[in-house]
């Protein structure tokens, strides 16, 4: 059988990434073929490629057995190449039929609308899959599962032979992934070929009938489901040679518990997580990409509200209502986002660093004591070694590493004695990030309380004095530090709820 | 595939509809507390010729905010409607007071500016990827600027061209119904209003208007050109432009080059007060029609009950945020 879609020696440079390099994939009529990798791994870049979205730097795609260049996701559709999205791209203000044809709505003379004939393709459409759906009910009315059947009925309806579906559970509960599967059965027994990107490794026994794993930008191998363990694509996976340095394991056992978790939960991104982390200590969270770890650290920091669970600091339960209940309690969040929430890039050094801590700077009138606070940050940039000019420069001049330790400063002036890091190395060259770990460890040393929560398991292993995984919002397990494996860390990240959760869709959406 | 979920599906959509409704049912129950209070207030207020007079105030405006109403439900936002307006009016006057040319040319030509006017509005916004907001306070102050400079700061008057008037003022209704002697610019205010109501929900200019304004990147990611139907948004709106400024020239039987700054913010207010959100993705013409005339029913009712101008102001904001707010409670609840 010759292949429906073959991709040899793609590469892809992004503006100091390389994204891909030498990845393949082929994909036969009437299979599921899954496609798996850590986040990063590429997934997601090799398939915007194959459907248009962005355009390859080296490489071959054909279709067919014939040599294809995609100029546009139209040209891709036009091949009968479809692509469902991880992010859904539904006008969520527009009807189901509306979203389907969005760009060929069928049309009457002088550019008007045939609306009868749009809503009735729409319903021929949902009749072939079986489906029972109001062409004329509005996108954003709908569950997150229906939305995605809408995708998938909008994918079909450019007669795509090819169907792409870039994590398409991961909002779904059971019995919506249930229903989603008979249609994808469906449409392979019709002989459209599937590529299903996914994380979770049930999935994959279930629906898939080959895998190809990538890592690092590219393709490791090609394996049968059905023969291949599920520990063998893990390692496949995660493959790397372990860290050259090892974590250092502190005696903690007459160390005071700094914070104490009690089955935190809110609605389906966090189920009954109960932990705590002594002073001292390091504790890392592991998880794949919307396990939960996020909303956690934010819950704890009182950015959202919490259902029920009990936190307790110092030993004493609290009540944190906001932000500044939990700053005031010696707890600072560094965001996994440090340009939208962690500082001001147009700012100085001086004005970040001093951020959360102006009160101390200004006298009776709200004057700034600007003499004192440039003092602060010259001792900060001495201690944390921010290599900056000085303390008046804009942060946006600063490297990626040092702007991260501009962040650290900051809730450093605030004496927290629990500091939560949210991928604290995302976007920072590998030199930057041995200084931040060797900060990060230092400041346990000192006796704070230290959470990283890190989707780079090296970066786990290397940190963590302990190490607690989560998947889909529920604390699977916590490993000690220095022993654990990337491959134990895997099998707990995905450790899907096997009875079944009966969570539905629109109450979280 | 459960029945439960189609259910859910349903009665969902059967919520969203009731909540539409309810929110323009919001501002028309609005309209109607006000001409029955203010009827209370004063036995002058529900007169014909007082009803007239609130109808022929809201032309001008009415127009304008239906072209703001179609750029902010395609996602962006237009400062420049009120500067565009007078640019559009002052060109009238050059074509038919400078040049003598006959009418019509001199109104063909005025829109005619206002349609090009705004394609160059939506061209920085889409080609050269300038904010709306920006884009469109810098075009604000260019039109203003062009008017002033091309009229040499002076009023343009139409008296030679008889007639000219008649296209705002004139009766084509109290021409056949002598009883209601509606005057011709409230007319064109409707016909607008039918005419993009039916461009919005009838042509394709009218969905990836709506889908500009729901998910920009989705339409993109649907191979549809966005950028070229950016443009085609901004020229229609452009083109009303062009015709608020027609009907307010016609209406003063001047172009006045000095004014026309502060009209879109009345516009913008009707459009608010309508319940389109300025998110984008929704809005109808029916709501920016009825608050444009809770602005004018408000101006008028205060002005015979001889509230002083400061406070109809006042009042006039209040009435935004009062129903911004009241639209949050709505969709909150």
């Amino acid at each position: 059988m010759s292949a429906l879609v073959s991709m040899t020696g793609i590469g892809k440079q992004f503006p100091g990434v390389r994204a891909l390099h030498d990845a393949r994939f082929e994909l036969l009529a009437g299979e599921v073929h899954a496609l798996m990798g850590e986040n990063g791994a590429g997934k997601s870049t090799l398939m915007k490629v194959l459907s248009g979205v962005y355009q390859r730097d080296e490489g071959t795609v054909s279709v067919d057995g014939v040599a294809v260049v995609f100029d546009g996701p139209r040209a891709a559709q036009d091949a009968g190449i479809g692509i469902i999205h991880q992010e859904l791209s539904l006008m969520n203000d527009l009807t189901v039929a509306q979203n389907i044809f969005i760009g060929r709505e069928p049309r009457l003379r002088f550019g008007r609308l045939d609306d009868v004939a749009l809503n009735r393709n729409a319903s021929a459409i949902f009749e072939s899959m079986n489906i029972g759906m109001d062409p004329t009910a509005v996108v954003g009315s709908l569950t997150i599962a229906r939305q995605q059947i809408v995708e998938v009925a909008k994918a079909l309806s450019y007669n795509s032979r090819v169907l792409v579906m870039d994590e398409p559970t991961a909002a779904l509960n059971d019995a919506e992934i249930a229903e989603l599967f008979r249609v994808i059965e469906r449409l392979k027994n019709e002989g459209v070929g599937i590529i299903y990107i996914s994380h979770k490794m049930d999935e994959l026994k279930r629906i898939a009938d080959r895998v190809t794993v990538m890592r690092d930008g590219e393709t490791v191998g090609t394996v049968d489901a059905a023969g291949t363990s599920v520990s063998d694509i893990i390692s496949m996976m995660v493959g790397r040679e372990l860290q050259e340095e090892r974590v250092e394991i502190p005696d903690l056992a007459s160390a005071p518990v700094a914070l104490e978790v009690n089955g935190l939960s809110r609605g389906r991104a966090i189920q009954d997580v109960s932990f705590s982390v002594k002073r001292g200590e390091i504790l890392g969270f592991a998880g794949l990409m919307g396990a939960g770890r996020t909303e956690v650290a934010r819950a704890i920091f009182g950015a959202d509200p919490l259902e029920s669970g009990r936190i307790a600091v110092d030993g004493k339960t609290v009540d944190i209502k906001s932000p500044r209940d939990a700053v005031a309690l010696g707890i600072g969040y560094l965001s996994e986002d440090r340009k939208h929430f962690g500082i001001d890039t147009e700012m100085t050094v001086r004005a970040n660093v001093a951020m959360a801590t102006m009160s101390a700077f200004s006298g009776a009138m709200g004057v700034m004591n600007e003499a004192a606070m440039s003092e602060r940050a010259k001792h900060f940039i001495e201690r944390l070694d921010i290599r900056t000019p000085g303390d008046t420069q804009p942060v946006r001049l600063l490297s990626g590493g040092n702007q991260q330790k501009v962040v650290i400063a900051k809730w450093l002036m605030r004496d927290c004695n629990v500091l939560i890091f949210d991928e604290p190395t995302r976007g920072i060259d590998v030199g930057a990030k041995s200084e931040i770990y060797k900060l990060l460890t230092e400041l346990a040393a000192q006796g704070r309380a230290i959470i990283v929560i890190s989707s780079e398991l090296p970066e786990v292993l290397r940190l963590s004095h302990r190490i607690a995984v989560m998947c889909e919002g529920r604390l699977t397990g916590v490993l000690p530090g220095g022993m654990a494996t990337q491959e134990d860390i895997m099998a707990l990240a995905t450790q899907r709820d096997s009875d079944g959760t009966a969570f539905h869709g629109q109450e979280t959406a | 595939m459960s029945t439960e979920t189609v259910d859910s599906g349903k009665r969902s959509v059967g919520e969203l509809i009731s909540s539409v409704a309810q929110q323009k049912l919001l501002a028309f129950a609005g309209l109607i507390v006000l001409l029955v209070g203010f009827s209370l207030a004063s036995p002058n207020f529900m007169q014909t010729a007082n009803m007239i007079a609130i109808l022929q105030a809201t032309s001008v405006n009415g127009v304008l905010a239906i072209a703001a109403t179609l750029v902010i439900i395609a996602g962006g936002i237009d400062l420049s409607v009120g500067t565009l307006m007078t640019f559009c009016s002052v060109i009238a006057g050059v074509i038919l007071t400078y040049w003598g040319l006959p009418m019509y040319i001199g109104v063909p030509g005025a829109l005619l500016a206002g349609v090009a006017s705004g394609a160059f509005t939506g061209l920085l916004i889409a080609r050269f990827r300038i904010p709306p907001f920006i884009a469109t306070l810098g075009m604000m102050l260019v039109f203003k600027g062009l008017s002033l400079a091309i009229s040499g700061a002076r009023p343009i008057y139409f008296n030679d061209t008889p007639g000219f008037d008649l296209i705002s003022r004139g009766s084509l209704i109290g021409y056949f119904v002598p009883s209601l002697p509606i005057p011709n610019g409230v007319l064109i205010l409707f016909v607008v209003a039918i005419a993009t109501s039916y461009i919005l929900t009838r042509t394709v200019l009218g969905r990836f208007t709506f889908a500009l304004g729901s998910n920009e990147e989705a339409l993109r990611l649907s191979g549809v050109d966005i950028n070229r139907w950016k443009m085609y948004v901004y020229s229609l709106a452009g083109g009303i432009c062009g015709v608020a400024g027609i009907l307010l020239a016609s209406r003063i039987n001047s172009a006045q080059p000095a004014i026309g700054q502060g009209y879109e913010l009345d516009a913008i207010a009707a459009v608010v007060i309508g319940g389109t959100s300025l998110k984008g993705g929704q809005g109808t013409m029916l709501g920016t029609i009825i608050g444009a005339l809770i602005i004018s029913v408000v101006a008028n009712g205060l002005r015979i009950l001889s509230v002083p101008q400061e406070w109809q102001i006042v009042v006039t904001g209040t009435i935004i945020i009062v129903a911004v707010y009241l639209d949050i409670l709505r969709r909150r609840g």
